[in-house]
């Protein structure tokens, strides 16, 4: 096949939903606002901090834990998606499927037991 | 002329699904209240059954309110990312034999892209509010569903060992000529990680969260009103259809059942998902909500290592039987 020729055309029905989806969303929102209501003042508009006048900025530094969250999630995320083909051609690859799941699990777990042990999966120590 | 069967395809899925979860909402109001002794919605209609349109009609009538220090673009979008993401999913959900709106081979890959692409929403939705209840729930929606979504990776990936493909109809027919029928048998130690991971994915009781309600009112969704609040509230239900939608064909075998029906071909499908729905309003009528610490310990310290031994256990099992 020549390259720039390929037309993916099994997942046309997958653009067309992601366009039937935006649409419904703009549309439903677009067409109410000539239905609602619109009667704002100031108080009503301020954020929500059950009927105190709204305290310091809201953006205020959080605790370093969800970071940490974050890294080990795109560690073992990205190693949950090289498991993905792995599992595809499991039956096909025969004895070496299962020595390379040992190793790679193996691998994972060093990792995984390093977190562990640094407690970075300990919400409060 | 294919363009308007797609379409034609979608909008049957589409206003099938949007009319479910309007009865979703009611049934789980009666579900919870006769678990409560009460009787739930009475009032709207004969037992209450016009309740959901009643409550649709409202929120579309219902005031916008943008508060002043939200971040307006970001704002807008947020709910839109979430009802997209829930709302594309449904593209690649096979209801009965050979009828998906798209037969791709990445299926379970795509739903597992979306899922992570509602999260944007929630932490969009959090951050813009600029609201300090907003603020927090979208941090802790993020973490949980990003560390539940490692565990409902790997819960399926012995699944996908057994059946060789990511492609949803092609799991159902591996699933129908494998010995058991179903994946529950040989996978129940995944099924129970899905099971949990489903739960906390779609942000349920008892591992709802981000949106306590004793501390954090409505968590990320709290500036919310009107219509735009009524986005999340479709995302968030149709992403439980979602998830039980998957839950069913990768482990209860999809549409296939003991008898035929005849002229009902997705009716073991709709029985085995209505099951699930039941389960998440009976979880959440039976158990209290986790504190967050336990949530986090119970996905990383549990349900994690739970998962690759159920890896180990398959290829283990399927390499001494193969």
């Amino acid at each position: 096949m020549t390259p720039g020729t390929f037309l993916p055309s099994d997942y046309l029905p997958i653009m067309v939903m992601l366009i039937f989806a935006t649409g419904f969303g703009v549309v439903t929102l677009w067409v109410g606002r000539y239905f609602r209501l619109r009667r704002p003042y100031a108080e009503k508009l301020e954020a929500y901090e059950s009927g105190n006048p709204p305290s310091p900025p809201p953006r205020f530094r959080f605790s370093i834990k969800f970071y940490l969250i974050a890294i080990l999630f795109v560690v073992f995320d990205v190693e949950a998606i090289f498991l993905y083909p792995w599992a595809l051609v499991y039956d096909k690859i025969g004895i070496f499927a299962v020595v390379e799941m040992f190793l790679f699990i193996f691998l994972l777990l060093v990792g995984y037991a390093y977190a562990w042990r640094k407690e970075a999966l300990e919400w409060e120590k | 002329m294919e363009l308007l069967w797609i379409l034609v395809k979608i909008l049957i899925v589409f206003g099938v699904v949007m009319l479910h979860v309007a009865y979703a909402t009611y049934f789980e109001r009666k579900v919870i209240g006769h678990m409560q002794v009460r009787m739930g919605p009475m009032r709207v209609g004969p037992h209450g059954l016009l309740q959901p349109i009643a409550d649709g009609i409202k929120l579309f009538f219902k005031e916008d309110v943008i508060p002043t220090p939200a971040d307006k673009q970001v704002f807008y979008a947020a709910p839109l990312i979430c009802l997209i993401s829930a709302v594309s999913s449904l593209a690649v959900i096979p209801f009965f034999e050979g009828f998906a709106i798209a037969n791709i081979n990445i299926g379970l890959l795509y739903i597992f892209a979306l899922s992570s692409l509602a999260s944007y929403g929630v932490v969009l939705s959090g951050w813009s509010s600029n609201s300090k209840y907003a603020f927090l729930g979208g941090l802790r929606s993020s973490a949980q569903v990003i560390s539940y979504e490692i565990a409902m990776g790997l819960s399926l990936v012995g699944v996908m060992m057994m059946a060789g493909s990511l492609n949803l109809t092609d799991i159902v027919h591996a699933q129908m000529s494998s010995s058991f029928k179903i994946y529950l048998i040989p996978q129940f130690l995944g099924f129970f990680v899905f099971v949990v991971a489903m739960l906390a994915e779609t942000n349920r009781t008892p591992f709802d969260l981000p949106e306590a309600e004793t501390e954090l009112v409505a968590g990320y969704f709290t500036e919310y009103s009107g219509m735009r609040f009524a986005l999340f509230f479709l995302a968030e239900y149709i992403g439980m259809i979602i998830m039980s939608c998957i839950g069913v064909i990768c482990f209860l075998g999809g549409w296939s059942g003991p008898f035929h029906v005849p002229g009902l071909p997705f009716f073991w499908f709709v029985i085995k998902v209505y099951l699930f729905i039941f389960f998440y309003y009976w979880v959440r009528a039976t158990l209290p909500r986790y504190r967050y610490d336990q949530l986090m310990a119970l996905g990383w310290k549990v349900l994690i290592p739970l998962a690759l031994f159920n890896i180990v256990l398959t290829g283990t099992i399927k390499s001494i039987s193969g």
